[in-house]
This record gives structure tokens, C-alpha cells and sequence, in this order.
């Protein structure tokens, strides 16, 4: 599931677990390890540890076992400030009695750099995030997004391999977040630096990242590239978390030839993929994303189970119809159709069959 | 903030309806088809017609009136018991109508006098004195003068007192001739009759007003009752000394005496007035009103008497009246304001040739003024350097530990300051806690016990301690604004753990300490209550020694001065650090 120690990974956890009170692990046996000039996301709920992970990278907590390498050298021992890892923090802490140039000198001069060489890599971190006329303002003077940014240079101005940031968008509205989203990952690529990026929003973690490492309960649930993680979760926790996600609760029968044959509770019979059942008898619960419904039975194969439902709800949303159902006596079944010309807009009370292709149907662990 | 509320449209700080129907009756304006430009011209008008600015203000004042009627009580409070205090204390410290009040016609004489001469004025101001003297010992408010001159130089106290008794004697031998001629000016109805003008005379009520005046002034109390005599407009014409000097007389024996006019013998001054006026040759043949006759024959009799001399009768009391010292006091402290208290206060005397320093071996207050500033400085700086570390620790503990140090910080404000200071005093003396032990640990010699308490150590520690909490909870209340994010952020930019706080940490932190430093630092300019108990001679403040004054000497206009003197300084250094420092930078939380 996850990596183990690999030699050649740029950061790698190995075995580290955290425990802040000595009676119960807030990380929890933690391996992972990302390549050089890689985007990873950090994602799960509060409380599932992925700010703390990050902390113990940026050693401002210590690992209470376990190693954490950096470059292939253990980095336990070494003091924050001798990391040499950028970091952007949730509320940017910008120093308010500094101005940005000011801001963007110290870690230079701290690392003793010359002062025309500063000036030079301080209009240069500047212009890299737009803000090149901005050196002379105080922090409180910049709007939300512009600190963002001048955090952001300030993480990159002394030129660190790693960068990592904790939730950096997150005091920001969503059209600013959206753009910044973008801007981040653009120049997280254009330099060629690896970031360690934390955040609890999903859609963030899906766009910014080459890999997304789902984290709850202290451990990695899943650590994959995005468009895996949304159409291959590899536990219902993954397929709850990313995205919308339909879920019906059964009973496996029978697994035969990489499907698995699933009795609902209400006694109807679907076919799934099955992805952590193992035998007849087990519990499951079947994960379905809206937009792979069938209605009607003309895209599905001649032998596929279908269910009858009942619309519930018709909502128009523009690009898509969104439409609640009620299936297996459950009613919050949600299917998506695109609004396309010859889409049928459902009506509410209406009896219909739906189905699904069996790879999209995915017969998880039940919770 | 400021900023974006200058660009919102709105004046006040919340919208309120009212906003809103201002906001629409302009809009209707504008729509009533008004040139673009006409609007500019004059002020907003709201819908009514009356300026936009007005109506705000009007819509405004009830939540101002309601504002200012809850914060009235305290407002009443504070006038009451703090700015009236100090506007009274800061007038004392000039006030000096005690003079003029007590010897007015002296004061008026002595204008006229040349200090730079030889010895003491001539018989005229002596007369004045005389005069104003024997109603101020008959009103005994002639040791009070003398206390009040005797601040400028010593002896005065005694002078006065003592002349204040033999001031009745001056002229006993005229008197008693006075008398031996003629039994009636021993008779309380006589005078009565004579002064008064009779039944149906017309009165010099002008008179009684001016010396219910004087007396009002001289004594502080009050003089307005009826008193059942007004001197007659003739004979107050005739012998107006004696009439004011009966007056005077009558006006006391009813207000203080509380006894009846015609039925008390007058006072000396007013025999020895009617002596002097008569033997000045006054010309008694128009005159025809009651004791017309006895008058004219006294008159004759007076002429044959030995003349009475104040001069020499004053110097028979006190040969000290001849000197000129004396004079140049009473004269240099004549006008009704002075600034002799402050002048005093900063070790200078007034001298007719303007103000000059006193002789060091008196000197004192310009010193005490110095260690002040010194001692609390030295507090203040203390107070940083042990409170910093703790407020810190305060702010960057978890909750329950810092509880709990919290608790041990608070702790001395649960005790008496009182047994706080006793508590040093039992630590530091020769034979107190910390001698025994270093003596016991061998570091002193039993024989060279350290001297720590009755001396600047002593207070230094002993305020220190006292005001560690000033200091700590002000710093303790800003760093506790400050987020940890700051200081790991400049770890990870790079910087060492002392660059971290030097640079980012301690910069933040800085209006924590200027609110302790100014809280402490005024807190201990005023102190008195250790400095007194620990300070001995070396280690007190200008705070004890106005107390002194307050309670001791009772030199309340030096006590004043002193204290206003005190008050300018703080104000001073308020300001200087307001511009230095910027009082916008001073945070409680």
C-alpha cells in the first residue's frame, strides 16, 4: 500500500510514528517516500495527522520513532534551521514589524549572502509571484492573496530543494484559491522543487498534485496519483472521502472470475469489483461515483444486474442534472447526467432501471 | 481600517435604518432630475432639506447622550475625587493670600517700601501692623501667618506668636489715662451709643460690609449674620479708624463672641485708634451727635498725653521686628500668588534680587528629585530583565502549567503590601535571612555582615519585587498574541534559535514592554509606602518627603509644589516617550 525505504527517494518516512502524551499514536507507523521535483498532497480530515507529519519534516516535532530522510541522510537530529526547507504556513506569518523586502532578506541574511546578491534574489523571488512593486509595504498593508504570495517568495527566495506548505490557500475566497492553485503548481514545476503540500480540501488536492497521500487515523490510507485515487479507492474511507460517492450496503456472495456477486439488504443482486473482500459471507459496501450510472439498460451488458429505482429529486445545475433517487430503500442515491441536447431531464415519482459497468462498481470494505 | 472606512460611504460605524433612508432620499434627489454638477456645489442634503451632516449628527445624539449617561457615574467619580484634587493641589502650590488676607494694610503700606534700605520701615507701617496684628491675635490667625513665613525664614513662628500676646499691652499707659479721665470710655453702652450715631442716625453701612470682608478673609468663615450695629455716618466720617477698628470689634463679638454689641467693652485697638485720631487734632466743632461733649474734653485731655509709638513698642516686644530680614519676607510674600513653593521646591529662595540657589547645605530636593528618576529606572530596568523570561515562560507553557506560574505571579497582589515590605525587611537586614545564611555558608564574615536594607538596595529590591507584576502581565498579555508561527517560520527561513527571537520574536514583543516599563516606572516615581519602610536616609523618594510635608510640616504649598513638579515630569517623559517609542506601540493585550 504504501512505500517502503527506497534509496533513492528524495524524502522518505520510515517506520515513524508520533505520539504527543505517550498513551495514544497521532501518526502511526508511517512509510513513505517521494522522488525528487515531486508534488506530493498530504490530505484527510483534521486530527488524521498530516500536519503533523509535515511538522516532523520541517523539524519543528521530533519523530517518536522511525526515521525521516531527507536526501537520503537522516535528519532527526538536525535542528529546523539547518534543514534548508521552505515552508509556507497556514496564516502566511509574515513577520508584521518587516517589510516585504525586508521579509524576503532575512533567510538570506541569516545564510550571510551579500547584499547586492540579496537585492537581486529578492526582486527576482518578487517577480516570480507578480509582486515585484510591493517590496517596500508592510505585510498588514497587502490583501489576503497578495501575502500569500509574498510568503510563498519568501519560502523560495533562498532557493530550497523541498518547500512545504500548510494549507496555504486556505484563509483565501474561492475564486483567489482556485487561481493560486494553479499559480503554485506552475511554478512548483517550472523550478523543478519538490513540495510537501497539506491541505483538507480535496478538489485542491486532486488539481495541484502528481500524488495525493489520503491520511486518516493517523496512517496513509492511500497514496496514489489523483485520478486513481478517484476512480480506483482502495477502501470505502478513500471513495467517502474524494469526491461524491454513492454507497450501498450488501452482503458478498460469491467472487468468480475478478467479480464479485453482491446481495443488497433488500435482497437484489448487483455485480462489483471486488477491491478488499476476500470471501463469501463478508460484508461490503458497494462505492459508485453518480456520473457512471446507467439509466436504462442500452450501454450495459446483456447479462448485468440492474436495480429499480424511483426519482426523487430532479436539481438543474447548469452543466450537469443531478438527480436523487431512491434505490434499495435508501434515498440519497445521486446520479449525474451531462446537460447535453438529447439528455432526458427526469421527473420526480418516475420508475426507472439503473445499472453499471462492473469495473465502476467497486465492492469495498464495509465501515 | 481606517483606510477602508474611508472609502465605504457611510460616516457611522454600523449601518442603522436611518443610513438607509439618508441613503434613499439622495438617491431620490439625484433622480429628481438635479444637474451632475449642481450636487457638488453645496453640502448633502437629506430628505427634509437639512444638511446630511446635521441630520447624522442629530440621528447620532440620543446614542451619544445614552453613551455618555452610563459612563456618567464614573465620569463624576473621577472629576470628584481626582481632577478637582489635582487642580486644587496644583493651585496650593502657587496660592499665598495668607499675607494680604492677614495684614492688609500692611501689605498696602509696605508696596511703597525700598527693601534695600537699612533696618525696618518707618512708624506708619508699624501703625498698620499693629492694627492688622491685634485682630488676627484676637481672630488667632496670627500663628498661622507665622507658620506659613516661618517656611521662608526661621523664627517668624516665634515672632509672631509672641508679639500676638503683647499686642494688647501697646498703649496701656494712654488707656489707663483714658480711662482715669473720664469713667465712660469704660462703659459698653457709652461706646455703643457714640459709635452708632444714636437712634435714627443715618448708618455707614458700607463700612460693616467692608469688615465683614476683611474678616470673612482673615478667617475663612463667615460673617454675614446680623450683628445689630452699624457705625453712624457721622462719626465714621469724624474718626474713621476708630469706627472701623469698632466695627471690626462688633462684628466679632457677635459672629465669634456670640455676646452682645452694647453690652462689651471694646478692644484696645479701638481706644488706641480713637487716641491717635484725637491727638492727630480731628475737628470735633461740627460734630453733635451722642458723646459730642466727652469727645471735645477727652480731646484736650489726649493732647497732654505721651504720644503712642508702634515702632518702638514692637521692638520692646521683639527686637526682631527692627531688622530688615523680616520686612524683606513679609514684604517679598505679600502679592496673593508666589513662586516661592516652587522655587523652594527645586532648592532656590526668592531674594529681592530675584531668585537664587540656596546654600548647598541646604539643598535637597533637586537630589531627591534625581534619585527618583534614577531609583525607578533602575526598578524599571530590573523589572524587564526578571520579568521578560517569566511572562515568556507564561505565554509559551501549556495551559495548566502556565496556570498555575500565573497563579504564583498573582500571588503577591494577594498579599499586604504592607507585610510584603516587612518581608524584605526580615530577609535583608544584618541579622536577617540572607546574612544568616551566607554567614553560615562562610561567603561573609560574621564581623562584615552586608548592609542591604535602609539604603537604595533595600528600596531597589524590595519595589522590584512589589512591582514584578506590573511589569510581567502587560509583556505576558502581548506575547500571548504572538503566534509560535513566527518564530518557526524564521527557523525554517534559516535563523539560529537567538536570531529567531532577537529578530522576529523580540521586535513583536517590544510594546509589551513599553506598557510595564511606563506602568512601572510611574508606579514607582510616586511610591512611598516601601521607600519609607526599607529606604532609611539613602533609599527614599521625593514621594516621602511630600508626604512629609503633607503630614509633618504641614508646608502643604510646598508639598503641592512638589507634587506638581512630579506630575510635570511624568507628563514629560510620557510625552518624550510617545515620540520616541509612539504610544500606538504600547499594548495591554
Amino acid at each position: 500500500m504504501a512505500d517502503t525505504g527506497n534509496s533513492d527517494a528524495f524524502v522518505a518516512f520510515e517506520r515513524v510514528q508520533k505520539s504527543y502524551d505517550g498513551e495514544t499514536l497521532v501518526v502511526k507507523d508511517l512509510n513513505l517516500s517521494m522522488p525528487k521535483g515531486e508534488f506530493l498532497t498530504m490530505l484527510g480530515p483534521s486530527g488524521s495527522g498530516k500536519t503533523t507529519c509535515l511538522m516532523m519534516l520541517a523539524g519543528f516535532e521530533t519523530a517518536t520513532h522511525g526515521e525521516i530522510k531527507l536526501n537520503g541522510k537522516p535528519i532527526n537530529n538536525i535542528p529546523p534551521h539547518k534543514r534548508g526547507i521552505g515552508m509556507v504556513f497556514q496564516n502566511y506569518a509574515l513577520f508584521p514589524h518587516m517589510t516585504v523586502a525586508e521579509n524576503l532578506s532575512f533567510p538570506l541574511e541569516v545564510r550571510k549572502i551579500g547584499k547586492s546578491d540579496r537585492e537581486a534574489k529578492i526582486k527576482r523571488a518578487l517577480d516570480m509571484v507578480q509582486m515585484g512593486d510591493f517590496g517596500g509595504r508592510r505585510p498588514a498593508q497587502l490583501s489576503g492573496g497578495q501575502q500569500q504570495r509574498i510568503a510563498l517568495a519568501r519560502a523560495l527566495v533562498f532557493e530550497p530543494e523541498l518547500v512545504l506548505m500548510d494549507e496555504p490557500l486556505g484563509a483565501l475566497d474561492k475564486q483567489l484559491r482556485e487561481h493560486m492553485q494553479f499559480e503554485i503548481t506552475n511554478l512548483a514545476h517550472e523550478l523543478g522543487i519538490t513540495v510537501v503540500y497539506v491541505t483538507h480540501d480535496q478538489t485542491e488536492a486532486l488539481t495541484m498534485s502528481d500524488r495525493v497521500a489520503v491520511f486518516d487515523d493517523g496512517k496513509i490510507q492511500q497514496l496514489a496519483e489523483p485520478d486513481v485515487l478517484y476512480e480506483s479507492p482502495d477502501n470505502s474511507f478513500v471513495a467517502q472521502f474524494i469526491g461524491e460517492n454513492n454507497t450501498l450496503e450488501g452482503t458478498i456472495k460469491e467472487i468468480k472470475d475478478g467479480l464479485a456477486l453482491v446481495e443488497l439488504d433488500d435482497g437484489e443482486v448487483i455485480d462489483a469489483k471486488p477491491v478488499n473482500v476476500n470471501k463469501p459471507g463478508e460484508r461490503t459496501l458497494i462505492s459508485i461515483r453518480p456520473e457512471r450510472v446507467e439509466v436504462g439498460t442500452e450501454r450495459l451488458g446483456p447479462d448485468a444486474h440492474t436495480l429499480k429505482a424511483e426519482v426523487a429529486e430532479f436539481i438543474y445545475m447548469g452543466d450537469v442534472f443531478r438527480t436523487r433517487l431512491k434505490v434499495a430503500g435508501k434515498d440519497d442515491f445521486i446520479i449525474k447526467t451531462r446537460n447535453s441536447a438529447d439528455q432526458r431531464r427526469l421527473q420526480p415519482g418516475e420508475q426507472v432501471e439503473i445499472g453499471w459497468l462492473p469495473e465502476d462498481c467497486r465492492a469495498l470494505d464495509a465501515v | 481600517m481606517s483606510k477602508l472606512k474611508s472609502t465605504g460611504q457611510q460616516t457611522a460605524d454600523a449601518p442603522t435604518p436611518e443610513d438607509a433612508f439618508h441613503e434613499a432620499a439622495t438617491y431620490e434627489d439625484r433622480e429628481k432630475g438635479k444637474a451632475p454638477g449642481e450636487k457638488s456645489a453645496g453640502p448633502v442634503l437629506a430628505a427634509d432639506g437639512t444638511p446630511l451632516k446635521r441630520s447624522l449628527r442629530r440621528a447620532l445624539r440620543v446614542q451619544k447622550m445614552r453613551a455618555l449617561m452610563l459612563i456618567a457615574p464614573l465620569l463624576i467619580f473621577v472629576l470628584v475625587t481626582f481632577i478637582a484634587p489635582i487642580a486644587d493641589m496644583l493651585f496650593r502650590s502657587v496660592e499665598n493670600q495668607i499675607v494680604s488676607n492677614t495684614l492688609p494694610n500692611t501689605v498696602e503700606k509696605l508696596e511703597g517700601w525700598d527693601a534695600s534700605q537699612e533696618g525696618a520701615p518707618g512708624e506708619e507701617v508699624f501703625e498698620s501692623l499693629y492694627s492688622d496684628l491685634f485682630l488676627a491675635s484676637e481672630a488667632k490667625e496670627h500663628t498661622r501667618l507665622g507658620t506659613r513665613l516661618n517656611y521662608e525664614q526661621t523664627g517668624l513662628s516665634s515672632l509672631f506668636r509672641s508679639t500676638g500676646r503683647d499686642v494688647d499691652d501697646i498703649g496701656e499707659d494712654q488707656i489707663d489715662a483714658l480711662e482715669d479721665f473720664n469713667e465712660v470710655w469704660e462703659e459698653e453702652g457709652f461706646w455703643f451709643n457714640l459709635m452708632s450715631g444714636g437712634q435714627g442716625a443715618e448708618k455707614d453701612t458700607a463700612l460693616v460690609e467692608e469688615q465683614r470682608r476683611r474678616l470673612a478673609a482673615l478667617t475663612g468663615d463667615d460673617y454675614d449674620a446680623e450683628i445689630g450695629f452699624a457705625p453712624g455716618a457721622a462719626i465714621s466720617d469724624l474718626l474713621p479708624r476708630t469706627a472701623r477698628a469698632y466695627t471690626a470689634f462688633a462684628l466679632f463679638t457677635v459672629v465669634d463672641d456670640e455676646d452682645v454689641v452694647a453690652e462689651e467693652e471694646p478692644w484696645e485697638a479701638v481706644k488706641v485708634a480713637l487716641i491717635r485720631e484725637l491727638r492727630a487734632g480731628v475737628d470735633l466743632s461740627g460734630y453733635d451727635g451722642p458723646g459730642a461733649a466727652e469727645l471735645r474734653a477727652t480731646q484736650d485731655m489726649v493732647a497732654d498725653l505721651k504720644p503712642i509709638e508702634f515702632k518702638p513698642a514692637f521692638l520692646a516686644s521683639d527686637e526682631d521686628w527692627g531688622t530688615n530680614d523680616i520686612w524683606t519676607t513679609i514684604q517679598m510674600y505679600s502679592p496673593p500668588f508666589t513662586s516661592g513653593y516652587f522655587l523652594n521646591a527645586v532648592d532656590m529662595e526668592k531674594t529681592p534680587q530675584g531668585p537664587e540657589a540656596r546654600p548647598e547645605t541646604q539643598q535637597i530636593y533637586l537630589m531627591l528629585f534625581e534619585r527618583t528618576l534614577f531609583m525607578s529606572l533602575v526598578i524599571t530596568g530590573s523589572c524587564i530583565l526578571l520579568g521578560y523570561p517569566v511572562a515568556w515562560l507564561l505565554a509559551n507553557l501549556p495551559m495548566r502549567t502556565a496556570n498555575l506560574l500565573m497563579i504564583l505571579v498573582l500571588l503577591p497582589f494577594w498579599t499586604s503590601l504592607l507585610v510584603r515590605t516587612s518581608a524584605w525587611k526580615v530577609m535583608l537586614q544584618q541579622q536577617g535571612v540572607i546574612n544568616d545564611v551566607m554567614v553560615w555558608l562562610g561567603i561573609v564574615d560574621d564581623a562584615s555582615r552586608l548592609v542591604m536594607i535602609n539604603n537604595q538596595f533595600g528600596t531597589i529590591v524590595a519595589m522590584t519585587h512589589i512591582l514584578l507584576p506590573f511589569m510581567i502581565l502587560p509583556m505576558y498579555s502581548v506575547m500571548q498574541t504572538i503566534p509560535p508561527s513566527y518564530v518557526r517560520a524564521a527557523r525554517s527561513l534559516g535563523a539560529t534559535n537567538w536570531t529567531s527571537f532577537w529578530r522576529v520574536y523580540f521586535p513583536q514583543s517590544v510594546p509589551g514592554i513599553g506598557a510595564g516599563s511606563i506602568l512601572v516606572f510611574i508606579l514607582s516615581i510616586g511610591y512611598y509606602i516601601t521607600p519609607e519602610i526599607v529606604g532609611g536616609t539613602t533609599g527614599t523618594f521625593i514621594s516621602n518627603r511630600i508626604a512629609y510635608h503633607i503630614s509633618s510640616s504641614l508646608n502643604w504649598g510646598l508639598a503641592a509644589a512638589l507634587g506638581s513638579i512630579l506630575l510635570v515630569v511624568v507628563l514629560v517623559l510620557y510625552w518624550a516617550y510617545d515620540k520616541i517609542v509612539g504610544i500606538d506601540n504600547v499594548k495591554l493585550g
